[in-house]
């Protein structure tokens, strides 16, 4: 591959990926809201 | 009203989110518009676009959505006469939120039906020993439905309503029963297919299994930048409706998931992780796939031509024949992966297209969650029958063209001029950031408020001449006849939502002492 390609290539490879694993993880790790919250996994049984 | 369905857990409201936005777009769409509009350089304007347009339209449609569930309304047509209800006029503009899903789910359907026999025809190995054009025309030959390729009469139309029987039986399962629980399943799978399939392309070899080029030869040519294109009007137009198509805004399908999240729980976060996740199948999969492995196969000046035709021929007549040269059992692995992947990328969008309708007939007639699925299936199969039967004629495009194409721009045009000006940016900057769990830039509320509405206009004026020439074009009589189903679908629709609303105020002319 040229060197303009690859930078390229890598470059926007590197920040959609980064972006994509930065808030999913934010999503996975964030703290749950008090009940009742819109979500129906987390209610107390 | 129907606000009685949740989300099972705010990873698969996400994954339901994500599937929505990713398709067969994403594979077959992307690569096709990085080749013909300055390769790499294609990148830099898309970019751009979703910062400038596509993140912000996600913000509205997901606050537009989440404020509408707050009164009870799960589609569009109430939603926006919720945000300005002085104006009779938004109601109706809302009506494209379920015009649009109605159309689109038509020929979509049919197109995702194509998926599913692929994938039983790569198991079967029914491409193996055929040469490319005989690959080739059994696309051809499976479209015209009156022909069998399998000994099944009618077999496309056999798939297709297999097909829908599946999507209308997921959606009576309901949004957590059903929805979320295909998006749980099919978007890792989706990655994993995809995962595969960008390794085997990148790493081909020239020599090996009859390729002619590496597979850094076909990423080469797709990620060199050609600068002189960012400055091509063109270019970026090409760019914007890109954004636009993949991330499944101006639908109203985004609204109708947000709609079932409370006020209190985040919607900016989530708005990201869903949008994020779509570029990532799209930019780092979609383009490591389709043009690695046909390059390597075909040579850059065959598959250049190709593509002016879209990705389409390239997925359903060349990538199945190129699998075949890996030997039976890794062709077939490889057109599971291929066709499951795409598989998977429409259902979790056709899923969503259901799910306005639905909430429509529950909300404003009282419809049961079955009934209304059921409902959504068989008017589905009724405007879906010309897309299939006059697929040749050209009926499937036309639906593509005006539902699937013109109507998102039109709508989004409108909700963003909604949200931003009549509803106001106080408001809706609020309403974004209520319960976020992160925070949103500040500049992104002059952004939604000046640069993406002037996006959207410049991207519909920009479509103006492409709309005034497919105008004026000669088309066969059962294209006409597409366009006034189109139209008729339209205006019924209307005719409900203004039902609907005449019902809501006679209830509230009862409730008045």
């Amino acid at each position: 591959m040229n060197t303009s390609a690859l930078i390229l290539m890598l470059s926007s490879v590197g920040i959609v990926t980064f972006a994509t694993a930065y808030f999913f993880f934010r999503v996975v790790t964030a703290k749950p809201k008090p009940e009742p919250d819109s979500y129906t996994d987390n209610d107390p049984v | 009203m129907s606000n009685t369905e949740n989300w099972g857990s705010r990873v698969g409201l996400v994954l339901a989110m994500a599937g929505n936005a990713v398709g067969l777009g994403n594979f077959l769409r992307f690569p096709v518009q990085a080749v013909q509009n300055g390769g790499g350089a294609f990148i830099i304007p898309y970019l751009v676009c979703f910062l400038l347009m596509g993140i912000p339209l996600l913000w509205v449609e997901w606050a537009m959505g989440r404020f509408g569930g707050r009164h009870g309304h799960h589609s569009t047509p109430f939603i926006m006469h919720q945000m300005d209800p002085r104006r009779a006029l938004w109601k109706y503009i809302g009506v494209f939120g379920i015009f649009t899903n109605l159309a689109v789910a038509a020929y979509y359907c049919y197109l995702e039906s194509w998926t599913l026999s692929y994938i039983w025809h790569s198991i079967a190995g029914t491409f193996i020993g055929q040469s490319a054009d005989q690959v080739a025309g059994f696309f051809s030959t499976y479209v015209d439905v009156g022909v069998s390729t399998t000994g099944i009469p009618y077999e496309a139309v056999v798939f297709w309503i297999l097909c829908l029987a599946l999507n209308t039986w997921i959606l009576a399962k309901g949004l957590s029963g059903g929805v979320e629980k295909v998006a749980k399943i099919g978007m890792p799978l989706l990655i994993l297919f995809g995962v595969i399939l960008a390794i085997r392309g990148v790493t081909l070899t020239a020599g090996e299994n009859g390729a002619i080029n590496d597979g850094t030869v076909g990423l080469n040519f797709l990620w060199t930048p050609d600068y002189s294109a960012m400055w091509s009007g063109k270019v970026w137009l090409a760019a914007a409706g890109q954004i636009f198509f993949t991330l499944s805004v101006g639908m109203g399908t985004i609204q109708c998931y947000a709609s079932y999240v409370r006020k209190k729980d985040d919607i900016a976060l989530n708005a990201m992780s869903a949008g994020w996740m779509n570029e990532f199948v799209e930019v780092v999969l979609g383009a490591a796939v389709i043009i690695p492995i046909s390059i390597g196969y075909l040579g850059i000046d065959k598959v250049v031509e190709l593509t002016k035709t879209g990705g389409l021929g390239l997925g359903f007549k060349t990538l199945p024949y190129l699998f075949t040269q890996w030997g039976p059992v890794l062709a077939a692995v490889a057109g599971v992966c291929w066709f499951g992947l795409l598989f998977f990328a429409g259902v979790t969008s056709s899923l969503a297209m259901g799910t306005p309708i639905m909430g429509f007939l529950k909300d404003e007639f009282g419809w049961k969650h079955k009934n209304a699925a059921w409902f959504f299936g068989g008017v589905v199969f009724l405007l879906g029958l010309p897309c299939v039967f006059w697929f040749s004629e050209g009926v499937f495009d036309e639906f593509d063209y005006w539902a699937g194409t013109v109507s998102l721009v039109v709508f989004a045009l409108f909700e963003i001029i909604l949200f931003a000006w009549i509803f106001g940016m106080d408001k809706g900057w609020n309403e974004i950031n209520a319960g976020a769990d992160i925070k949103v830039p500040v500049i992104f509320r002059y952004i939604i408020q000046y640069i993406t509405p002037l996006f959207l206009i410049g991207v519909f004026i920009g479509s103006l001449p492409a709309i005034w020439e497919k105008m004026n074009e000669d088309v066969p009589w059962q294209v006409w006849v597409g366009r006034v189903i189109l139209l008729s679908v339209f205006f019924i629709t209307s005719w409900f939502v203004y039902v609907a609303y005449q019902k809501r105020r006679k209830q509230l002319d009862t409730v008045k002492p």
